[in-house]
């Protein structure tokens, strides 16, 4: 469980469940108030922090929010834009402005064209959920080299560790470039043996990531990595 | 719904056919995730019936016209597979199906919050592999599960089961030949939790007494439904603590 744990008992709610009375708490996400009674609206685990209860959803779709780093895939080009997959249930528009290439007008496809895969940062989203991507910032890129591989929303913090520890240990042990956007893609980029074993570990973040016994099967896989020792 | 002839439908110790007493339900069994390339999924097998619903989304409302500017859609759709009844089904949608698509939609529109995602659309199929009558509540109880493990947001789940009269008296939970040869149906769409009824279908005629009665019934199956429902996801995530 994340930190701050104080108060709720941990418990796996279903929807339309109650967690407790609302009792002067506020209601977070994955929950909403009824009758003076917080409900889940999720499938997930109970949290309360802050004096706010919410729940962590096991499962849960991508939706943008301004300031994430992701790993999104060119899908349609236009003369002054790109529509980017971001892996959520919208498009994300990538305007030439935004674009780290000084780009002309209707040359959009001479720097990017469909299925090309770009580090880019959420922008802006509205309440109508547009979402604007920026690629101007430190790092910000098109990936052109290395693999993409997709992991559930809700384990991304398990796979990225406390203060990117655990994602740090993935990179010393496969000898690989790996980076986690927020959107549940995974870039990494080393040689066939790294990238094998670090496909390896993801998967099993995405198989065991909500699991206690992830961090033991974490270090049983370390036993096998190309760069034995880092881990 | 024939509702008249000569057959008879409960036996002289006043059991069922099959052996139930009339408030027993059949055996109810849920899975939870069975679909890998689905968002979430759930095999609901309801005496001889299974139903599995698969839920992808929530993606982008194609065509355009069909996106609502304050709200998600819910596209549902219910199919037979034309192996599903001993006299093959013709594939393809047909008029049953395009209705029971529109009352199962109806129904999980009042529980998913859908004003979480407007101009998208939440997919929702349903495939009945097995049927011997109850498809629509088994189907409708797989997709409140498939929702829960896509990860949607809801304000309760929703739980399909259905209570009927054969010869004069109320039954829970109708087979095959009470569906068939029985005096009326009556379908309800659950909330268990707020005790609210999502949708409600009758074939054939009751007295209000027997609607009450009827209603009684669902509401105590809709509670054994649901606890298995709860079970279902449960287990499916078995062993974790976050």
């Amino acid at each position: 469980m994340s930190n701050g744990q104080n108060g709720a008992e941990l418990r796996l709610v279903t929807p339309g469940m109650a967690i407790g009375p609302v009792a002067g708490k506020r209601v977070g996400s994955g929950a909403i108030a009824q009758n003076d009674t917080i409900i889940a609206t999720r499938l997930g685990w109970t949290k309360e922090f802050n004096n706010t209860v919410s729940v962590d959803p096991i499962n849960s779709a991508y939706m943008p929010r301004s300031g994430d780093l992701i790993v999104a895939v060119v899908a349609e080009v236009r003369n002054n834009l790109w529509f980017m997959n971001v892996n959520g249930p919208f498009q994300g528009l990538l305007p030439m402005s935004l674009a780290p290439w000084k780009v002309e007008f209707g040359a959009a496809r001479q720097h990017m064209g469909i299925g090309d895969v770009v580090l880019a940062r959420v922008q802006e989203v509205d309440e109508c959920h547009n979402v604007v991507l920026t690629m101007k910032g430190v790092g910000l890129r098109r990936l052109n080299q290395g693999t993409i591989v997709s992991v559930p929303i809700n384990h991304i913090d398990r796979l990225r560790g406390e203060g990117n520890a655990t994602v740090q240990r993935l990179r010393d042990a496969a000898d690989s470039r790996i980076i986690i956007g927020e959107n549940g893609r995974v870039w990494i980029d080393g040689n066939a043996e790294g990238t094998a074993w670090a496909r390896q570990a993801v998967a099993l973040a995405q198989a065991s990531g909500h699991k206690t016994t992830f961090e033991a099967e974490l270090s049983a896989l370390e036993q096998n990595a190309p760069k034995k020792g880092d881990a | 719904m024939g509702g008249y002839g000569d057959v008879k439908l409960l036996r002289e110790d006043g059991l069922r056919l099959d052996g139930r007493k009339i408030d027993e339900m059949r055996p109810v069994k849920i899975e939870a995730g069975v679909l890998p390339a689905a968002d979430g999924s759930a095999m609901v097998t309801h005496g001889l019936n299974v139903a599995v619903a698969a839920v992808y989304g929530p993606m982008e409302a194609h065509p355009r016209k069909i996106q609502r500017q304050d709200r998600a859609v819910i596209d549902v759709r219910y199919n037979m597979a034309p192996f599903s009844t001993s006299d093959r089904i013709r594939p393809g949608y047909n008029r049953r199906s395009r209705e029971i698509s529109k009352v199962t939609a109806e129904a999980l529109e009042s529980v998913v919050l859908v004003e979480r995602y407007p101009r998208s659309k939440i997919r929702v199929e349903i495939e009945i592999l097995a049927a011997e009558a109850g498809t629509r509540c088994a189907g409708l109880t797989a997709a409140a599960v498939a929702l829960a493990d896509a990860g949607i947001p809801m304000r309760d789940l929703i739980v399909g089961v259905a209570s009927g009269k054969v010869e004069g008296i109320v039954v829970l939970d109708l087979d095959k030949a009470e569906d068939n040869y029985g005096q009326a149906d009556l379908p309800v769409g659950i909330l268990p939790n707020t005790g609210e009824i999502a949708f409600l279908q009758m074939d054939g005629d009751l007295s209000p007494d027997e609607y009450n009665l009827a209603m009684e019934y669902n509401f105590k199956a809709a509670a054994e439904i649901h606890e298995i429902m709860v079970d279902a996801l449960k287990r499916r995530y078995e062993g974790g603590e976050n």
